[in-house]
Formats: C-alpha cells, structure tokens, sequence
C-alpha cells in the first residue's frame, strides 16, 4: 500500500512537469522526419530558444487534433488544401508573415498564394509533386503518360500499387480523364470511380508508406510516389525512377502556420523568418529533397542535389495544385474510394 | 467498495466521452470535421442505404458486407489464437513449477518489442524474396514467388500473431489452478484421454478461455494495423472504415454510429453471456 | 500417492493428463512467436536504410539512436506511461475483480461487469477522439497526464479478466480453513487471498503493461505537447519511411527487458529455495 502511494505521487509530480512553460520555448507540431535535427540545433544556437518537435502523419491527423481542441502546439504544417479550412474553422492565426524581415526572399511565384492572397497566415516548408515511379529494371516504359499508371500494361498488372488515401489518387485520376477537381457532378465521378475499380484488379497493395520498399524488393513494379521520397529511394541504391507523365501531376505546398492556440506566437514567428533565409531552407531541402520556395538556394545545394531529377522537373511539365473540395465534392470523394475498397 | 475506483475512472473517463460519442452520431456532420449542433438521423441512414445518381435512395449492402467481412475475419483470427495457444498453455500448465514462470515469460518478451514493427517483421518474412521465400527459391524447390503477402490469409496470420498472448495468459491462469489429481480421478474412473480432455480440463477452465476469447475477438474487430500493412488495405475492415470517417472522410457522426453499431452487437453478446452464465450457476447450485 | 496410468501394449506410458506431441506443439509455438523478433534484430545491423532489404552488416543504426533525442524521448514517455497506468490500473481492477467474483449476484453486477469491460468493446479511434473532446471540454492539459490517465483507463479490463478467471477458478477452502484458525478477514486477504490470487494479477499487470507500451491510437490524439511515446513516434515515421534505427532501439529495449525480467526471475527463484530451507 505505502509502495502503492508513492507511485502515485511520483507520477502526480511527473504529470505537473507535463504543464510548465518557460519563456523562451517552441512546439512544434511537425510530420515525421520532416524536421531535420541540424535545422533544430541551428535555430536553438542562434535564438536560445528551446524546441520540441511532436510528429503526426497526416494532415487528417493534424486537422482532427486542432479540431477536437489540442493545445500547446505553436506551429504545424499542413498543405495547401487544408490551409483554407483551417482559417475558416478559426484554427490558425494570423501572424503577418509579409512584414517579417525575410519575406523578401520569398519566390515571387509563390507570394500571395491562392490558400493565403495576403500571406497573413503561412510561411513557406516544402513544396513538391505527385505522381508515379517504377522500377527501371523491371520495366521498359518510360512514365510519360498515366496511362501507364491507370491502365497499365501486360507486365505490371498485379504489381501496382496505390496510395491508400483518395484525394491525391482521385486528383491524378482528374488530371488523366481531363476532369475538374473536386466536382460535385455525379456522373463525372462515377467515371473516376469506374476507372479506379478497374485499375484495383491489377493492384497489389494500397500502401502510402513503403513504395520504395516495395519497388525495391519487386514485389510492385509501379508505385504512386512523392518528388522527394521517390529521389530518397533512389539514393539508396534502388533502380527507382519518377515519373512526369505529359497529362501533368498533383502539387502540392507545406506551410509553416501558428493554431490559434498557440502560446509562444512570437518564437514561431522567429522561426518562419529563420526558414525564409536561404542558408536554412536549403539545409532543408538537402535532407527531404523536394522543391523550396526561397530565392538563393540552388547556390547552397549539394551537386548530387543540384542534378537530381525530382527537384528538376521538365519545363514544360503541367503541376496542378489540389485546391480546398466543398463538403459536396469531398463527400462524393468519400463514396467512390469506398466503393473501390469493398 | 471494491468497485468504486473502476466506477470512478471508467466512468468519468471512458463512459461520459462515450455518451458524448452517441450523442454526436444523431448530429448532422460539420464540412471540415467536427459536428453540427443540428439533429439528424443521416448517420444511421447511412448504414444500410445511399443516395445514388437521382438522388433516390437505394439499400446500400457495402458497409454491412465490410462490417460481415471484419466478424468472420475476427472470428477465424479468433479460433486460429486458441487452436494454437490452447495446448501450449495445456503443455505449460504440466510443467513443474519453477520452470512455468520461465515459459510465461517467454511468451510475453516478445510483447515487449513495439506491435508496428513486428507486424513490419511479417511482411519481411512472408514477402517476395524473404526469409521464408529465398532459401526455398535458392534450393530450386519454388520457382516463383509464393505470393503470400497481401492476402487475406497474411492478415489472419497478423492478426493471430498480434493477439495470441491475450489467449494464452487468461487460459493459462485458469488452469494453473487445475490439480492435477482430478485427472488423476477421472482416469481411475476408467476415463479415456479424450474424455479426460473434453469432460474434466475443458470445463473448469471455460472462465479462462472465454476470457481469451473475449480479449482476442473484441481488438481483432477494430484492428487496423494487420490489414493494412498485411492486407494491402485492399479490403477495408471496421477498423480503417471507421478511422477513415474521422481522418479523410471527415463524418464524424457517421464515424460515431459505426461504433454504436458494433458497440450494441458486443453488448447484446456479453450479456447474453451473463445470463447463461447466471443461468447455469442457479442450476449447478440446485443440483 | 501418485500412480502412473498402467501402460499399453508396450508402448511408452505417458502419465495422465499428458499427450503426445504437446512439447513439439509448444515449439513450433515459439518459433512461430520468435520469428519476427529473430528477423526484427538481424535487420537492426542492415547496413541499408530501407528496412526491407538487406544491405551488410553494421552498427551504425545503434549509434544512430543513440544519438537521436526524439527516439529517446519517446521510450522514456512510453515507460512512463506504461508504469503509472500498470499500477493504477492493476490495483483498481483487483479490487473490482474480488467484488465482482465473490460479492454473490448483487444488483447491477451484470453492469459492473459491462462497465469494466467497456474500454475493451469499443474501437480505439472512437475512445482515442471522444476522450480527447472531453478533456479539450473540461479544460484538462497536463501533456503526459492526460495519456496516463487514458491509458490507466483502458488497462483496466486487460488488467481485470485474468485476474478474475483467477479467482472464478479459485477454490475458497484455503480462505476459510484461514478464518477457521482465527485469522482475521485482512489477514487472510493478505497472506491466504493475495499469494494464490498473485499468478492472475502477475499476468495482468503484464498484459496491461504490453497493452499501454503497444497503444498509439489513443496516444496520438490525447497526447498533448511533448508526450510523444515510441508507437507514436513508429506509427508516424511509417509516412517517411521506416529505418532500421527503430530496430536498433526496439532491439535495445529487448535485451533491457529480458535482462529486467531474467533479473527478476533469479531473485524469485533464490526466495522460493531460501523458503523451502
């Protein structure tokens, strides 16, 4: 019993260690190893300020989290699309990011973005594409067309895979049947969904997680991938490729933004302006290898980087960003993927 | 009283947020997740029927074939648990005592490395050109893959091997408590093995195995991780379906009837449970 | 007193109780069960970073986790948590399970019942959302805190079904032969209940440690800042892609606990023959 009581108190003390706050303090609320460790050290060094990093994997996660009330988080990164629901459900503040001190280094292409036209809200992480990879050695195409992805041929049926989640699936699937996003039309999603039926008879796994594995190892041949993820598989020694099919592929954009919650507002802000210099973001984009947003990089990158071919897309490849889908859009989203799925 | 620590904590911590969880699946779905303050029965609705092109709705047979899907899985997951784990608690139990706690301990080490990546083990073990494919590939006796990852019979072996102790020790404590002598009886009663096993071991300790059971099926319904990894998520089970509903799908009162639904069908089981239980005490004590 | 059953046609006895091919059974059960951890170690030396294909043999992973703070973090937060709510939960469920067994057919035992095993019944997105909107609700933050309790909450079944097949099993004539000697009711709870009663409460202690160390669910959604535990920290890396350091840090915590358990097995094995001396 005596036992008994200590433990209680030793994890009442331990609870109250949980709720302290220093000043000086960052949280950030981060995908997994989207946050390298050296970014980390670099800022505490220059600004004494200490940072935790909590991770999540998906921006779903991150959405219902903020929804459903968590505190103590005074950044995460969502993308693009969900930045807008974000300001409409009172989940982000604004923190003027056009005012810091880097903002000028920003690309110009990027400021004042669709998701944020006076760029209150985000500051630029990380932007990259989607698409499809294969293995070179086991295939003879190219990747110049979905439809070696939605309809494959002879040699890849039964060893394709799919991301488990719909949207960006069901963005390719627009971009190859020339389809708008985020229709509200029935029939034109009834052509997404019979399109995906018939693509899952050659599926092996929907996975989101280990296509490069899977693309190593051969157990599929053709994978959905990311720019970045994919040219980290590659780096291992994997004969993976990415694809830029001419139809075009899915972008999207990672922002740096402050809940509303947060209570170290101005140490985020810190950070923001810290990633806006060149020296930092390229640190950055060297370890996730996807595309930056900052004007001035391309001089600090690695030559490995500077010649890789996910961060070099062909000129005239067409991105298309996924904007936000209304409710009616993404509950017909909803419907085909569990259509597909039974 | 004894109870009122479990009453307190459960009660506060588990039974109001599940209150607050019905009452959601009679709200109306906020677009970006979150609910509506607005009534709405759309939720039950949706179990069994849809909206289809002309708005007319339609018997959807879809989420019932995925919740049936998820029954007979846990089920087969269920019976594979004690088939295995029966006997080795059986043979453990006829250890002498000093080296059963060595078994036991045996059995939970394992537990002790994090669920994600044993499961991640499997698909090493049973996937193209692993441990189990390449030395069969290297000796000539297969010539091409075996094909077992991302079927459902690696889910069943996922889910089993997730689960197994939770047969095992419940079995295990009952029958720890058997002595040996009644075997011993039973025999001088010109016994045979079989009956020994089937009218003697098997009915006193029914309170372990339907405790290994209950805490094998139950999990093995919501589970999610097994199919995913395992299945290739080709199938949805219960599990994902209802994740889906709070992560992608953003229907969280959808999400919530779900729950209520498979919430129901394990209540009306356990107490159907409780009455026959009730029912054979009144009879054994009348006897 | 112990008679062996007479043997047939000269074919080797086995005693009663005792069948043929249990021990191989047994074997093949463990290494059904060792596999994954067998393979789970070999890789944590893979020298290549994708998990699933080998590329020579190496240490670096385990310098690695060394090195990495947040992997660090998240085992202590895990065993934290798993101690606290081991504990609580076990004791709680004890004291339910005693009264649930022995207190006779009382009113509203078929809900005690259900009330305990609640936590059990109900999908772990479903527990993980709705207790994370009632402690948003009643303004409850203190980070770790708020995962012990939760975890404390739903050990609880795991900690009381072993326990009370236990005692369902248990015979009350030690207890009473103890009264019957003049032992007062807490004495014989104590030194006639508790003893017989330790191996259910030793196997649910431990399911419900194994149960609390494995949640990420419910982890992930009411953890607050800072309360990342290994599962979490596993279950979003799977996004960026699994490396062998994680193998590296689930192999370490292996041989930590074998060496804890082994420990603990040898004290209790020496008590037990300074007992019988």
């Amino acid at each position: 019993m005596k036992r008994l009581l200590t433990t209680i108190a030793a994890a009442a003390a331990l609870l109250t260690l949980g709720s302290a706050r220093a000043e000086g303090e960052l949280f950030i609320y981060n995908w997994t190893e989207y946050t390298p460790p050296e970014l980390i050290a670099k800022f505490e060094k220059e600004t004494g300020i200490k940072v935790s990093v909590d991770t999540y994997d998906s921006n779903e996660t991150l959405l219902a989290k903020l929804q459903a009330g968590a505190t103590g988080y005074d950044l995460v990164v969502p993308s693009q699309n969900f930045v807008p629901i974000m300001i409409k459900e009172g989940l982000i503040q604004k923190v003027g990011v056009h005012s810091l001190p880097n903002f000028k280094n920003m690309k110009d292409k990027w400021k004042f973005p669709e998701w944020d036209p006076q760029q209150e809200y985000t500051a630029p992480w990380q932007w990259g594409t989607t698409s499809f990879s294969f293995n070179t050695k086991l295939y003879n195409g190219k990747g110049g067309s979905l439809k070696e992805f939605f309809e494959p041929s002879e040699d890849i049926r039964g060893r394709l895979s799919v991301f488990q989640t719909p949207d960006e699936v069901v963005s390719l699937a627009n971009i190859y049947l020339g389809l708008p996003f985020c229709s509200e039309d029935a029939t034109q999603m009834k052509k997404i969904q019979d399109l995906l039926v018939k693509q899952k008879e050659y599926v092996v796994a929907y996975n989101s997680e280990t296509m490069s594995d899977l693309l190593a190892s051969g157990e599929a041949i053709m994978t959905n991938h990311w720019s970045g993820f994919s040219r980290l598989g590659r780096l291992t020694g994997a004969p993976i490729a990415y694809a830029y099919p001419k139809e075009g592929v899915v972008g999207w954009f990672d922002s740096l933004v402050v809940p509303s919650s947060a209570k170290n507002v101005e140490n985020a802000k810190k950070f923001m302006n810290f990633m806006m210099d060149p020296v930092n973001m390229a640190m950055l984009t060297e370890n996730q290898g996807y595309g930056d947003a900052v004007k001035g990089t391309e001089a600090y990158y690695s030559d490995e980087l500077k010649s890789s071919p996910e961060i070099n897309p062909p000129s005239n490849l067409k991105v298309f960003f996924a904007p936000t889908c209304s409710p009616k859009a993404q509950s017909l989203i909803d419907k085909v993927w569990t259509k597909v799925m039974q | 009283m004894g109870l009122a620590p479990s009453y307190f904590v459960i009660g506060i911590f588990m039974l109001v947020p599940m209150i607050i969880m019905g009452v959601f699946s009679f709200l109306e779905p906020n677009p970006y997740g979150g609910v509506k303050p607005v009534g709405s029965l759309a939720a039950y609705v949706k179990l069994f029927f849809e909206y289809d092109l002309e708005d007319n709705l339609v018997f959807n047979p879809g989420y019932l074939n995925i919740i049936l899907r998820s029954f007979q899985l846990s089920f087969g997951a269920t019976l594979l648990c004690l088939i295995f784990g029966f006997p080795v608690a059986y043979y453990i139990t006829l250890q002498p005592e000093h080296r059963r706690n060595f078994y036991i301990y045996l059995i939970t080490i394992p537990f002790w490395t994090n669920l994600l990546i044993r499961t991640f083990a499997w698909i090493i073990i049973l996937g193209r050109g692993g441990v189990i494919e390449a030395p069969l590939l290297a000796a000539g006796i297969i010539e091409d893959s075996l094909r077992m990852m991302y079927t459902d019979g690696a889910i069943a072996i996922g889910l089993t091997y997730s689960y197994l102790p939770l047969m095992v020790l419940p079995i295990y404590a009952s029958l720890e408590k058997l002595d040996l002598r009644l075997l011993e009886a039973a025999s001088d009663l010109y016994a045979n093995r079989f009956e020994i096993m089937t009218k003697v071991v098997i009915p006193l300790c029914k309170p372990g195995i339907i405790a290994g059971c209950i805490l094998v099926f139950i999990p093995c319904l919501g589970a999610f991780i097994a199919p995913n990894l395992l299945g290739g998520g080709k199938k949805l089970m219960l599990g994902s379906l209802v994740q889906f509903q709070f992560a992608s799908a953003r229907n969280w009162p959808f999400g919530a009837a779900l729950s209520m639904l498979l919430l129901s069908a394990v209540v009306v089981t356990l107490i159907f449970y409780a009455r026959a239980a009730k029912r054979r005490e009144v009879m054994e004590g009348s006897a | 007193m112990q008679r062996l059953s007479s043997p047939r046609q000269g074919k080797k006895a086995l005693p009663v109780g005792h069948y043929r091919g249990l021990g191989a059974w047994t074997i093949v059960f463990f290494v059904f069960l060792y596999l994954p951890i067998v393979v789970l170690i070999f890789y944590s030396f893979n020298a290549n970073r994708m998990v699933m294909n080998w590329g020579g043999f190496g240490f670096d992973w385990y310098l690695k986790a060394f090195q990495n703070d947040d992997i660090q973090k998240a085992v202590w937060n895990s065993l934290i948590v798993a101690t606290v709510a081991t504990v609580v939960a076990t004791a709680i469920a004890t004291a339910g399970a005693l009264v649930l067994a022995r207190g006779g057919n009382f009113r509203g035992k078929t809900v005690s019942l259900g009330l305990i095993t609640l936590p059990l019944m109900v999908p772990e997105i479903v527990t993980a959302v709705a207790v994370l909107i009632f402690f948003a609700a009643i303004g409850l933050n203190w980070g770790l805190g708020n995962v012990i309790i939760a975890h404390t909450t739903f050990c609880i079944p795991f900690a009381f079904m072993p326990i009370r097949a236990r005692l369902e099993g248990m015979d009350t004539s030690l207890e009473q032969a103890a009264r019957d000697l003049y032992a007062s009711p807490w004495e014989a709870f104590r030194f006639v209940t508790v003893p017989l009663l330790m191996p259910g409460i030793v196997a649910g202690a431990m399911l419900s440690f194994v149960i609390s160390m494995d949640d990420f669910i419910i982890t992930l959604m009411v953890g607050g800042a800072g309360s990342t535990t290994l599962p979490v920290y596993i279950y979003s890396m799977i996004r960026r892609g699994l490396t062998p350091e994680i193998n590296a840090v689930s192999t370490m915590l292996l041989f930590v606990s074998i060496a804890i358990v082994t420990a603990y097995w040898v004290l209790s094995r020496k008590t037990q023959q300074d007992s019988v001396h």
